[in-house]
């Protein structure tokens, strides 16, 4: 019995001075591998007494558990102090810069045209759109233009070369021309947003020769300049995401609505007295145009084979880069078709940044 | 427009302030553009009176001023050759800004001399041109009056927009009008009285057109004046006319410049003794000439009305009149022509001619036809009051034409159409003030002024009640919603767009919007020209000549952008537009278009050993990523080279979802069109068109398909073939997975080798296959027998072999 205390004592000192895994496996083949002097001495228990065997068993048993035990935590230990070192040797400068990622921007544009169907969809509007190519019936005459009045003047059309019947077609001037496609391929009642490219010819700081507009229509039995008002204020105060705004309707005069008017919002300038401070919409003494609206025209109406006596309504229309340009304090207008790197940048939003009423239209 | 204070209160008497009158013209429909006030604008000057003037110890030409001011007496240097003790001055003190020099006053040394202010002169004021000397006040004037007081006129001028519809308001008397039926006061313009002619008219006047054109001018009035005496006129018509931004000429002219702002009346006078036999309205021949009145020889064709004598056109009737014929100093006797030109056959004259004058501005418009006579009657008194001279009797040709206009109206019209409740007395009230006779039959029977062509039904009086009633008492009325929750509202082409702008941005490329136009020679590397002229896709007028034609492509417009970033020092950028491309001039000719370009720069990075230039397959990978976000079913697509012409013919393809069903094309853009375009490449593209990805028709069953995830290991197996150098990889990855379609899930290739093993004109292609077993784990015999059907297949459509 004494000789396994000290085998035990000899092979746990070795097993503690073991440096490496090598050595430490070599320890464990010597005691435990098949011909190790551990299982030699298992394997005598075979030939001993029954009551040999009673004493000698647990004990070989115990002998080899606590062996194995040993290796295994010194194997631990080997592995732990390895990885240790080998860490020690892989360190990288964590303050090197990153790869940049090139990053791509939705143009504000197509933002705020987003944020404004968001705004009239949750209001019951569908969609429409046409062609940015048109002719005279659906962009002047059937919205009421006399021929040859000055109205038409107003407009700055472009026109594209007279075809043989001497007729022309020309870039719509406004969106309107799909308030006219609309009433007449659907009956009342209608509300829609048209958003859309528009072009008038004409450039200057101010002015591009391409512009968006969203328009609005509605046309049903009962709906009257109190909706128009109460419905564009609603969409103001929700588009620039103000507690309230107040507006102002002032009379105007377009062909095809009757009567007509223009919405101002109320705005002032703020942190700096020179009037080029920051511009806060919403509240101030100051009044801003921001749209044109009104009563669809009697003549419009008959025009789309609708009684003017049955359905009524209202329309307007929008600039989207104006609109753009007050929200975001964009400054010029040209710059938004310049495709310049910097100003998509700086101007442009987040591809993730879809806007949604629930989470508030921007950040 | 524009008109003074003063001017107006001679159409309204009003205790309204300057403000009460801007808002409440704004509030009914005139827009006020500005409002200048000679008071607000010259509040910074004040009288101050000088008290000493002695000569500048070094400057000959300066003077040392003591100056006594609001401020108390201060030195100041002057320059002026009239600054001397006892006159009164303009004072701008420190920190005032004066207009006419552009510059806000310091305190200054002049040649070493302290001067704290200016003396101003009338240019500096800009009261005037005259920089002489420095403006003298009156003796009169105070020391610390306001400037405004005492020189110049003290009387604001209000600018407002006339809108097309409102001919009324384009003179004083009808900006009036509106403001007195707004309750702000009293229309009290006066009625132009008849005068007696004292003998008959030696001047006749005739209209000279066929029945077809006769209204062309219908009525053609005019007086002779015998005895005037032409000359400057007095100082207070003077002051008006400047004000609004006319220069005097002499008092003849300024009298129709005058009524044609007062009223609304444009006239004309002619030295009578310059005219030859009957004056007379007819239409131009073709070719006739003239001089008119703006020293310009004006060429009038046979759709144009001239005014004539015996000798030749004078002018074109209701736009300028005629040099040889004007007024001037020595005129004595004078015929006063005032006439009715149609506003139609006016505006094509105008616009063919590109005259714009305030006469030409009213007649396309609609002057009052009940004014032709009233206007003859006001234009004779003011030349009798300020030139003298005996009328003749009024002559008229033709026939003032009638002008009657009555509206059926229900009352109940206002409530229905803008929801203001106004009650009959006050339509009623609104009514009468603005003109309309109201007769109470039901519905109402309401006669149109002759002054108001612009009124045709009744939603006109509805707009005339509603913008005098004010649309601040309009109600805030909610659109009630059809449903609880609105339904989706975006139709399948416009989301498709979405789709693909927020694909493409979160690839990196950035949103750029360009014009639908383009260059007519950049257009041409994209399409034949005369195929766009037949397409009707050239602009008869554009805005320069180098945006003459609608683009065919997306790409030209964002080559360029990307070029001038380019020059800019930004040379890795990658940008998008999904935007309109044309392709006729019809409706559906007009095609939703997304493209890209990009510029790959070799990225310098500290973790960059170096750069494969992977260009064309971001540009696929670019309209891969458009296509699936836009719902193209990318699974299906073949790869077809080479792409369109504009491409590189070897390093670009169509993406197709078989022959003739291409939907994207992608690539290395043409190094001849960069060229061409100046530039700097290589640069990759795409070009999608969105309108024809098949409509992915949305799925009414929402549930998605049982997860068909199998818990048994997939096996990976490498095949390395070598086949023909010109085998599309496409096809044989197809192969490959034709080998199993039920059990191979994957075919990845991950290397392309020529080179030294390979024989010349052979490639070896590699590729791993996943194989994902479902039922049970595979067999080395089943692996074997897949591996063996993979290789047959590849050989038989590509004659691909092992490589060994």
């Amino acid at each position: 019995m004494s000789d396994l205390g000290s085998l035990e004592t000899d092979l746990l000192a070795k097993i503690e001075g073991a440096g490496d895994a090598g050595v430490l496996e070599e320890i464990r083949v010597a005691a435990l591998g098949k011909k190790g002097v551990v299982s030699e001495r298992m394997k005598t228990l075979g030939k001993m007494s029954p009551e040999e065997r009673k004493e000698m068993g647990p004990a070989l048993n115990g002998l080899k558990t606590r062996i194995g035990e040993a290796i295994e935590a010194k194997k631990s230990a080997l592995d732990e102090t390895a990885l240790d070192a080998r860490l020690a040797t892989e360190k990288v400068d964590v303050t090197l810069p990153v790869r940049a990622e090139q990053k791509g921007k939705i143009h504000p544009v197509t933002q705020v045209t987003e944020e404004i169907v968001a705004i009239f969809s949750a209001m019951g509007f569908d969609v429409a759109e046409g062609p940015d190519i048109e002719d005279d019936f659906y962009n002047f005459t059937a919205l009421n233009f006399p021929e040859d009045h000055p109205a038409r003047e107003m407009h700055d059309t472009f026109f594209f070369e007279p075809k043989e019947d001497g007729s022309r077609r020309l870039l719509r001037t406004h969106t309107s021309p799909v308030q006219i496609r609309t009433m007449m391929e659907q009956k009342p009642p209608i509300r829609i947003i048209i958003p859309g490219r528009v072009y008038r010819c004409d450039s200057d700081q101010t002015h591009t020769p391409v512009f968006h507009q969203v328009e609005g229509l509605v046309i049903d039995r009962e709906s009257h300049m109190g909706h128009l008002k109460g419905t564009l204020e609603a969409f103001a105060k929700t588009f620039f995401e103000v507690d309230s705004v107040t507006t102002r309707f002032r009379p105007h005069f377009f062909p095809f609505t009757e009567p007509s008017a223009e919405m101002d919002i109320g705005y002032e300038r703020v942190g700096s007295s020179d009037g080029r401070g920051e511009i806060r919409i919403g509240q101030g003494a100051d009044w801003m145009e921001i749209l044109g609206c009104g009563m669809v025209h009697p003549n419009v109406l008959i025009n789309c084979g609708l009684d003017p006596d049955e359905y009524q309504g209202f329309a307007w229309g929008m600039g989207v880069d104006r609109l753009a340009m007050l929200k975001y304090g964009i400054p010029d207008l040209r710059d938004f078709f310049a495709a310049d790197a910097r100003w998509l940048e700086h101007y442009g939003f987040d591809p993730l940044d879809q806007p949604n009423l629930a989470v508030g239209l921007s950040r | 427009m524009k008109f003074t204070l003063s001017w107006l209160k001679e159409h309204l008497e009003t205790e309204a302030s300057l403000d009460e009158i801007v808002e409440t013209m704004v509030a009914v429909g005139l827009e006020v553009e500005s409002v200048d006030s000679p008071a607000d604008r010259l509040a910074a000057f004040t009288i101050g009176e000088v008290l000493e003037a002695e000569k500048h110890p070094d400057a000959d030409k300066l003077k040392l001023c003591k100056v006594a001011t609001k401020d108390g007496a201060m030195q100041i240097v002057c320059g002026a050759p009239n600054a001397r003790v006892g006159i009164k001055i303009a004072y701008a003190p420190v920190g005032a800004y004066v207009p006419g020099i552009d510059v806000t006053l310091k305190k200054a040394k002049i040649r070493g001399v302290e001067s704290f202010g200016m003396m101003c002169s009338v240019r500096e004021l800009e009261l005037g041109d005259d920089h002489d000397g420095i403006v003298e006040a009156p003796a009169e004037a105070k020391v610390g009056d306001p400037v405004a007081d005492w020189l110049g006129t003290n009387d604001p001028v209000i600018d407002f927009e006339v809108t097309p519809n409102r001919p009324d308001t384009n003179g004083i008397d009808g900006v009036a009008r509106d403001l007195a039926a707004a309750g702000l006061g009293k229309l009290i313009t006066p009625t132009p009285k008849s005068i007696k002619g004292a003998f008959e008219s030696p001047q006749k006047v005739e209209l000279r057109f066929s029945d077809e054109t006769k209204d062309a001018c219908p009525a053609f009035a005019g007086r002779y004046i015998r005895g005037v005496k032409n000359g400057p006129s007095p100082q207070w018509l003077q002051d008006r006319l400047r004000a609004i931004g006319l220069r005097p000429i002499s008092a003849l002219v300024d009298i129709t410049n005058f009524v044609t702002y007062d009223r609304a009346r444009p006239l004309h006078v002619y030295d009578a003794d310059k005219l030859k036999g009957v004056l007379h309205a007819r239409l131009a021949e073709k070719g006739e000439k003239f001089l008119a009145l703006d020293g310009k020889e004006y060429e009038a064709d046979e759709t144009m009305t001239v005014i004539a004598d015996d000798n030749d056109a004078e002018g074109f009737g209701g736009i300028i009149g005629g040099e040889e014929t004007g007024c001037s100093e020595d005129t004595v006797n004078v015929f006063v022509e005032c006439a009715y030109f149609d506003p139609l056959r006016t505006a094509k004259t105008g616009r063919k001619t590109g005259l714009t004058t305030d006469a030409r501005y009213r007649f396309e418009r609609g002057v009052d036809p009940n004014f032709i006579l009233p206007g003859i009657e006001m234009a004779t008194q003011m030349v009798l009051d300020l030139c003298g001279g005996e009328p003749s009797e009024v002559e008229l040709a033709g026939a003032v034409p009638a002008f009657e206009k009555t509206v059926l109206y229900p009352t109940t019209e206002v409530l229905r159409i803008t929801g203001m409740d106004v009650k009959p007395e006050g339509q009623e009230r609104i009514l009468t003030a603005l003109g309309f006779e109201v007769r109470k039959s039901d519905p109402w029977q309401v006669d149109v002024p002759s002054w108001r062509p612009d009124i045709e039904g009744k939603a006109d009086i509805v707009e005339e009640v509603s913008r005098i009633v004010g649309f601040d008492h309009l109600p805030t009325a909610t659109l009630p919603l059809t449903n609880a929750v609105e339904a989706p509202k975006l139709t399948p082409a416009q989301e498709r767009r979405g789709r693909a702008r927020r694909a493409l941005a979160a690839r990196g490329l950035m949103e750029a919007i360009t014009w639908s136009f383009t260059d007519e020679k950049y257009a041409a590397l994209f399409r034949n020209l005369d195929e766009m002229k037949a397409a009707g896709l050239y602009l008869a007028n554009p805005i320069a000549s180098d945006l003459g034609v609608m683009r065919p492509s997306v790409l030209p417009n964002l080559l360029a952008a990307l070029q001038r970033n380019a020059d800019r020092g930004r040379t890795d950028l990658a940008l998008f537009e999904v935007a309109p491309t044309y392709e006729s001039d019809q409706p559906d000719g007009h095609k939703d278009t997304a493209g890209g370009v990009r510029r790959i720069d070799a990225q310098r990075h500290w973790s960059t050993a170096s750069h494969t230039d992977d260009g064309v397959f971001r540009a696929k990978a670019d309209a891969l990523a458009a296509l699936e976000a836009a719902g193209a079913p990318v699974a299906n697509f073949q790869s077809a080279s080479p792409g369109p012409e504009y491409f590189h013919p070897g390093r670009s393809g169509y993406l197709q979802l078989g022959p003739g069903k291409k939907l994207a094309a992608f690539g290395e853009i043409h190094p001849r069109v960069l060229k061409a375009m100046d530039v700097d490449g290589p640069v990759y593209g795409f070009e999608i068109a969105l309108d024809d990805i098949p409509a992915g028709r949305k799925k009414n069953v929402k549930t998605k398909p049982a997860l068909n995830a199998s818990d048994l290991l997939s096996v990976k197996r490498d095949f390395a073939f070598v086949c023909d150098a010109d085998v599309e990889a496409e096809a044989l990855i197809k192969a490959v997975r034709a080998g199993d379609k039920a059990l191979i899930t994957d075919v990845a290739l991950f290397d392309i080798y020529q080179g030294k093993g390979v024989p010349d004109g052979k490639k070896s292609l590699a590729v791993e296959v996943t194989l994902q077993p479902r039922d049970k784990t595979l067999t080395d015999e089943e692996i074997e027998t897949v591996s063996k059907r993979i290789l047959a297949q590849a050989e038989k459509a590509t004659g691909a072999q092992l490589r060994h």
